[in-house]
């Protein structure tokens, strides 16, 4: 009836995973309770669940990305302590195979369900805007490729109180994923959460893409698109190319835990290297598809605070176009001790090499764009620069392990960990920082408070430091990763230090609480009404914040690379604002909740899938597809906004600017 | 958005007719951009346009997922652990009639599409349906294959090539399974809801479909049944 499921799945005798369960299990009552009480759920029903708005879909990405993030961070903080507890003599405090799961499930959700979802949230809420159009190509679509990274992202937390999570490692290398070595529902729970969260990105991916290319306001020729969105649609051309590659690989690895084939099997002649080929033929994309839109955010940053337009912006673009090109290149430098050979392994060493050279390109326009420019050391800023420092350490050290035989010593030892966090952390980690002090005016109509978002940044920054570098020097000295044990008592005190880091980066994390907290009681004070808060230069800052749900009354027609800045220069030069234009109605998507439903019966179908409840995963199945005709057999897709609406609007905003520029001084206009 | 008709398709005709060779054209870049066609500088593309582009792009991805099965099946092609080898287990007989359906179909699908254009609801249901029958006959024959190997003992469980084997062409055969529940149920669409402009797109996008579903059976025709035939 019920598959393997029953009673011994929940983990009654591990008090650890037992308590964190029950309080967030407990967390996630009370907040419905409180929906239901306060009587929210219409409100969040239409405005949020169903909401097809693209800038609703990216807050809501941003949100599970912050939550997942926070989870993945617990992870990691009870790993250091472990190990630190765990050196010489000592025992520590998790048993093997559940220290195992959570270096598994801290990877795996740092990455897709952390990373992922607050790059895709950029994505979605930005691209649209910078491009000057109402959403993407496919806004339906988009609530559904976000609900299904939200239910991946469920199903790998439900592994918590309900059976195991792999204990493979975060990307579950045969043989030992196959039921041989790994019998239980762990990797099965792996397997199927980030099946459903790779097809939802692969859906938000050719969505971005479509957009780029096919729908850009009047005006907006390739070579006038911001920079972030240029990097949006390279990660995105990456997602489209490399996602597919991930669905492939885990559907065999799941044909061989189902049905007993043999792709990765050690018997009947199946091939276990094949599935570290193909996986890393998605995972190093995967990397790039991560850091591009995080150089796209920091481009957008530099300009902006520097007071200047980007120096070398076609160089940029070709440095990003080509970063998206070799990153399909590079796989093998993941496993050069494989044994491919010298030839083999100079290819990829050359070819992983060579990514610095695009990247150096961008590093040195970013310094240029600061160069005689007019620097305001605000927060965005700050994580900016914090960026470059963190991130050139990070490349040095990655150019060091693309060298095959330095590689042979350094392969899967701390000192790789120290630099794939050095990357990771510094640029996309730093990124979404940095954009979240950027664009939070735009996206809630107030500012961040700055002194608490200084005190958050300098936190990290130390705290990744003190945390990381001793991890290097443990690496060169022999230490590999992933030991439940250590037994040289001289790792001891890089050890104890890596922790000090651990707990000052946990004083970031609470100084970014605390921001938002100040932030939200003194949103009066810190109120946005012009829509511009930073004196920006692309055409988001053209709206109100938060924007209205069409973006823009009339869509803009641009006449030059920065499109707001030129529109701006123009008001300031005449004092007023351009004539008001003709007003006309606005058509704009139907609400849908297409999204949720597919969402939730695919949560049922992977759930059920792990636990082998077959008749539920069927049907399930079946109705997912008779939902999907109803919806298809919809007759409206859209409604009119009648043009009075569109005026009353976009007359409040243009108030708000005429004020901003009798405001100003005179001189300033002459900038 | 209004969207009557195929605006980038008839003024590309259009100007095909004006201008045979294209002489002082260019269908991109900015010299003439199409309105509508999302090109340089004139603003989003049309509905129409997005639509199909978009689906390209995920047909693309389709075919990247194929690529990796593949290349599992070459990889693995050797790995018969002492059991069948790939030469002795394919009927190209078989095979070839299962071609012949697949790419017929793929015919009467072009011409289902062209009676769509024609806003011609009859026609358009006839080659749907041929279509749709043509490819439950292939479907047919690849289970008859796949049975008949299993009652010879030959099941992916029993080496790594069979795995291959079995998943790439499987693979294929659940994609056209998919493909004729999707024509099922856009024949019923079409039946009730006639040609509007969101009828228009989804045919538009089960046409691209089902002719990547036979520009993949090409390349598992050649790289899995005629290479295996090859001495």
């Amino acid at each position: 009836m019920f598959g393997k499921l029953d009673w011994s799945a929940v983990p009654f005798s591990q008090p650890i995973p037992l308590i964190t369960s029950v309080v967030i299990l407990l967390a996630m009552l009370g907040v419905l309770v409180l929906a239901t009480v306060k009587g929210w759920w219409p409100y969040l029903w239409r405005e949020w669940i169903t909401s097809v708005d693209h800038k609703r879909i990216g807050v809501m990405y941003g949100l599970l990305g912050t939550l997942m993030l926070i989870r993945g961070f617990a992870d990691a903080i009870m790993m250091r302590t472990h190990q630190a507890m765990a050196v010489g003599g000592g025992e520590g405090y998790l048993p093997p195979e559940h220290y195992n799961q959570i270096f598994t499930a801290h990877g795996t959700i740092m990455i897709l369900f952390g990373a992922m979802p607050l790059v895709l949230a950029f994505m979605n809420y930005l691209v649209p805007l910078q491009l000057g159009v109402r959403d993407v190509a496919f806004p339906t679509f988009n609530s559904v490729g976000f609900w299904l990274t939200a239910s991946g992202a469920l199903l790998v937390n439900v592994s918590l109180f309900v059976g195991e999570f792999a204990r493979t490692g975060w990307l579950p290398y045969p043989p030992l994923s196959e039921n041989a070595y790994s019998p239980g529902v762990g990797v099965d729970y792996y397997l199927w959460a980030v099946q459903i969260s790779g097809i939802g990105t692969l859906i938000t991916g050719i969505n971005i893409v479509t957009t780029v290319l096919k729908m850009r306001c009047p005006g907006m020729s390739y070579l006038r698109m911001p920079i972030f969105c240029w990097t949006a649609l390279a990660s995105c051309l990456l997602i489209v190319a490399a996602f597919p590659i991930l669905t492939a690989t885990l559907a065999m690895l799941t044909l061989d835990r189902y049905l007993d084939w043999h792709y990765f099997t050690n018997t009947a002649g199946g091939n276990p290297m094949m599935f570290v080929n193909l996986v890393w033929a998605w995972g190093h994309p995967e990397v790039y598809i991560l850091v591009l839109p995080a150089f796209g955010i920091f481009s957008e940053i530099f300009p902006t605070f520097s007071g200047k337009p980007l120096f070398g912006y076609r160089s940029m673009v070709a440095a990003t176009l080509f970063i998206c090109v070799v990153s399909m290149l590079v796989w093998l430098h993941h496993f050069f001790t494989m044994g491919a050979g010298a030839a083999v392994n100079t290819f990829f060493g050359i070819s992983s090499s060579i990514i610095a050279v695009g990247t150096g390109v961008k590093i040195y326009n970013w310094i240029f764009t600061m160069y005689g420019g007019r620097v305001r050391f605000e927060v965005p800023m700050l994580w900016s620069m914090g960026f470059i420092f963190t991130f050139i350490i990070g490349g040095l050290t990655g150019v060091l392990l693309a060298i095959p035989p330095a590689d042979f010593l350094t392969h899967n030892s701390m000192f790789l960990v120290a630099h794939f966090h050095n990357v990771i952390v510094g640029a996309v980690v730093f990124a979404v920082f940095a954009g979240l002090e950027f664009w939070f005016p735009k996206v809630f109509g107030f500012r961040l408070h700055a002194g608490w978002g200084k005190a958050a940044f300098w936190l990290a920054f130390t705290g990744f430091w003190v945390t990381f570098t001793p991890l290097y020097v443990l690496g060169l000295q022999g230490m590999t990763r992933r030991l439940q044990h250590v037994n040289v008592p001289d790792w001891a005190p890089g050890l104890y230090v890596s922790v000090v880091g651990v707990a000052i980066l946990a004083l970031g994390v609470a100084a970014q609480i605390i921001q938002l907290v100040v932030s939200i009681r003194h949103r009066d004070t810190l109120r946005d009404v012009t829509g511009d808060p930073w004196d920006g230069r692309s055409l988001e800052w053209a709206t109100a914040s938060p924007p209205p749900f069409f973006n823009f009354a009339v869509m803009p027609d641009v006449e030059g690379e920065e499109a707001y800045w030129d529109i701006k220069r123009r008001a300031l030069e005449s004092q007023q604002l351009g004539p008001e234009p003709d007003y006309a109605p606005i058509e704009m998507p139907l609400n849908s909740p297409v999204g949720i439903y597919t969402a939730f019966f695919t949560f049922v179908f992977g759930f059920s899938m792990v636990w082998h409840i077959w008749w539920v995963a069927v049907a399930a199945l079946v109705a997912a597809f008779a939902g999907f005709v109803v919806f298809a057999w919809r007759d409206a897709h859209e409604h009119e906004v009648p043009a009075e609406e569109v005026a009353r609007l976009d007359r409040a905003r243009r108030e708000a600017r005429t004020a901003l520029l009798a405001r100003l001084p005179r001189e300033e206009s002459a900038s | 958005m209004t969207d009557t008709g195929l605006p980038a398709s008839l003024e590309a005709l259009r100007r095909l007719r004006e201008d045979p060779h294209r002489l002082g054209h260019r269908a991109h870049g900015p010299a003439a951009p199409v309105p509508g066609a999302g090109h340089g500088e004139t603003g989003p593309a049309r509905k129409r346009v997005i639509v199909g582009y978009g689906f390209w792009i995920f047909l693309l991805s389709d075919i990247v997922m194929f690529a990796c099965f593949f290349a599992a099946f070459a990889v693995l092609r050797g790995a018969t652990a002492g059991g069948p080898t790939i030469a002795q287990i394919v009927d190209l007989k078989r095979v070839g009639w299962e071609t012949a359906c697949l790419l017929l179909s793929s015919y009467t699908c072009g011409l289902s599409f062209a009676a769509t254009n024609a806003r011609n609801k009859l026609w358009t249901q006839v080659f749907l349906l041929l279509t749709g029958l043509l490819g439950l006959a292939f479907v047919a024959l690849e289970l008859q294959e796949f049975l008949d190997l299993a009652a010879r003992g030959i099941t992916p469980q029993r080496s790594a090539m069979l795995t291959g084997f079995f998943g790439l062409v499987g693979l294929h055969g659940v994609h056209v399974t998919i493909g004729g529940l999707w024509l099922a149920t856009m024949m019923a669409q079409v039946q009730f809801k006639g040609f509007r402009q969101e009828m228009m797109h989804r045919l538009l996008c089960f046409n691209l479909f089902w002719h990547a579903l036979d520009i993949v059976w090409i390349g598992i025709f050649t790289i899995v049944y005629l290479l295996a035939a090859a001495p």
